[in-house]
């Protein structure tokens, strides 16, 4: 791996969603807007409000850098870029840490603007620390962009890239308990939700909500979530193969 | 002639369950320009493709300035531009240029000089997607020359181009063979022959033949190489028959 290389396509990445404002406006707006529709919709039942607030701005960076890096890695498969760079003195890493740190980057602001509006102007109040939020907001949009990554090698066209947001994605929304207490769905579903990274995304989240420390079941959800990152990397990096048929 | 930079031995390559390469023998010689020229689809990209790693081949051997074809240590004395440009449609032609520039780690100034090169001064600042089909094609060339490598590999680089714009495209090919880089350029268009000083005649999956352009034309007696084509298909055909 080389520092150089890496950055080199952070900042590649980086220049490319300038070039392309209205993503960008997209990435950004939207959470802050459903955020705001949330608020709305319960406006005389605010302990929903308060309830659903904290997880929603943890769980949306999640979903939009899933599907802008699925969108964009298979992109880079498709135009021929990724061949090249596979003929280049580039290791995989260099190219799967750059999109880590991009969209890291993108997902930092897009959570804490988010946050600064639900926090400041929408009266949403947490038991633990803003910033809290904001960080689990950003590991969750890494862990979002690597399994976007690896998800990518699975579709050939843009089409089929962006269906695996509801094939993939909504299920885990819906099963992640935000909808409704895990422990009282089908035992059979419960088990299921155990599988999936985003329960431990909204699992994290409510506890900060709540004011937990990070000792206990916070810490637990934060290892897993970090554990399913490094995996979907290992992963996506696997499914990046220098030669084909 | 000194050892070959380029060598291939018995190559086999299948592509779709389906055998493409039968067995290809060659040796590209170096600072020179070695022009592979065949029909659409007798799988000069595949050759191409096995010659810089990125193509699973069947059996056989490829070997690169006396590597195994696609080692980490060739990654930056191969260039390779494919017969589809390949470059980011969302960025413009400098920010290109300066992203591979850096991956390639060649000097600063570079991706400006190969700008240059490639007549595409004035383009610069324009997104890769607003540029016509020849001008991305000469982005994705000027990405290969970045960082000067020893061996070019060039997939059809002067496709749609206009007259004008590939007779300087030659001289640059040329100035590179002549400072001691060795080219591979395919074409399907036999009148780019004569630019070459070395030819390999390819069709479904087989070299033809190999020579000089003069060597071809004696050995066959035709006036031209496209003439000299259609006479090596039909004495092979004549061959197989009896
Ligand atoms: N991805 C692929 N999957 C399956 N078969 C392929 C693939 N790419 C090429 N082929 C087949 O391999 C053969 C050789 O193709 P190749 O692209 O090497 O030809 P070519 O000489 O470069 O043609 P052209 O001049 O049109 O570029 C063709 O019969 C083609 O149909
Ligand atoms: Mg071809």
């Amino acid at each position: 791996m080389s520092a150089r290389v890496t950055f080199a396509t952070a900042a590649r990445v980086l220049h490319q969603l300038r070039n392309d404002r209205r993503t960008l406006v997209l990435l950004w707006g939207v959470p802050i807007l459903l955020q705001a529709l949330v608020k709305f919709v319960f406006w005389d039942q605010d302990p929903i409000f308060q309830r659903l607030g904290a997880p929603l701005l943890g769980v949306f960076p999640m979903t939009s850098m899933f599907l802008v890096t699925s969108v964009a890695m298979l992109r880079e498969r498709t135009s021929g870029t990724l061949e090249r760079l596979l003929t280049m003195p580039m290791a995989k890493l260099d190219l799967l840490v750059g999109y880590a740190i991009a969209f890291g980057l993108l997902a930092a602001i897009q959570a804490t603007l988010a946050a600064a509006v639900a926090f400041g102007l929408l009266g949403l109040e947490t038991g633990g620390p803003a910033w809290a939020v904001v960080l689990l907001a950003v590991l969750n949009a890494v862990l979002g962009m690597a399994m976007g990554l690896l998800l990518s090698a699975f579709a050939a066209t843009e089409f089929q890239a962006v269906q695996f947001l509801p094939a993939f994605l909504l299920p885990q929304f819906l099963l992640c308990g935000l909808l409704g207490p895990r422990e009282r769905m089908l035992p059979a579903l419960e088990a299921v939700s155990n599988a999936m990274p985003m329960t431990y995304a909204y699992d994290a989240l409510t506890r900060v909500a709540r004011g937990d420390s990070l000792n206990g079941g916070l810490g637990f959800d934060v290892a897993v979530l970090a554990a399913v990152t490094a995996l979907a990397l290992a992963l996506g990096a696997a499914t990046l193969r220098r030669t084909s048929g | 002639m000194n050892e070959a930079v380029i060598s291939i031995r018995d190559l086999h390559v299948a592509r779709g369950g389906r055998p493409v390469l039968h067995g290809i023998t060659l040796e590209v010689p170096p600072g020179m320009i070695t022009g592979l020229l065949g029909p659409s689809g007798c799988g000069k990209t595949t050759l191409m493709r096995a010659v810089v790693g990125v193509q699973r081949i069947t059996s056989g051997e490829v070997r690169v300035l006396g590597q195994r074809a696609g080692s980490p240590a060739l990654r930056s004395r191969v260039g390779y531009v494919t017969q589809a440009p390949a470059v980011y449609e969302d960025l413009s032609v400098v920010e290109n240029l300066r992203y591979f520039a850096r991956v390639l780690g060649a000097p600063t100034g570079a991706a400006e000089a190969t700008i240059a090169t490639v007549g595409l001064e004035g383009a610069e600042r324009q997104l890769a997607r607003d540029l016509s089909g020849g001008q991305r094609a000469r982005v994705s060339l000027a990405t290969a020359l970045l960082n000067r490598p020893e061996v070019l590999v060039l997939d059809e680089p002067t496709v749609g181009l206009d007259p004008v714009l590939r007779e300087s495209l030659w001289a640059t090919f040329h100035r590179l063979a002549a400072g001691g880089a060795t080219l591979l350029v395919s074409s399907h268009v036999m009148d780019e022959a004569a630019r070459c000083d070395r030819l390999v005649l390819m069709r479904e999956g087989r070299i033809l033949a190999e020579d000089t352009p003069p060597g071809i034309l004696a050995s066959t007696g035709a006036p031209d190489i496209e003439r000299a084509f259609l006479a090596l298909v039909r004495s092979h055909a004549t061959e197989a028959a009896s």
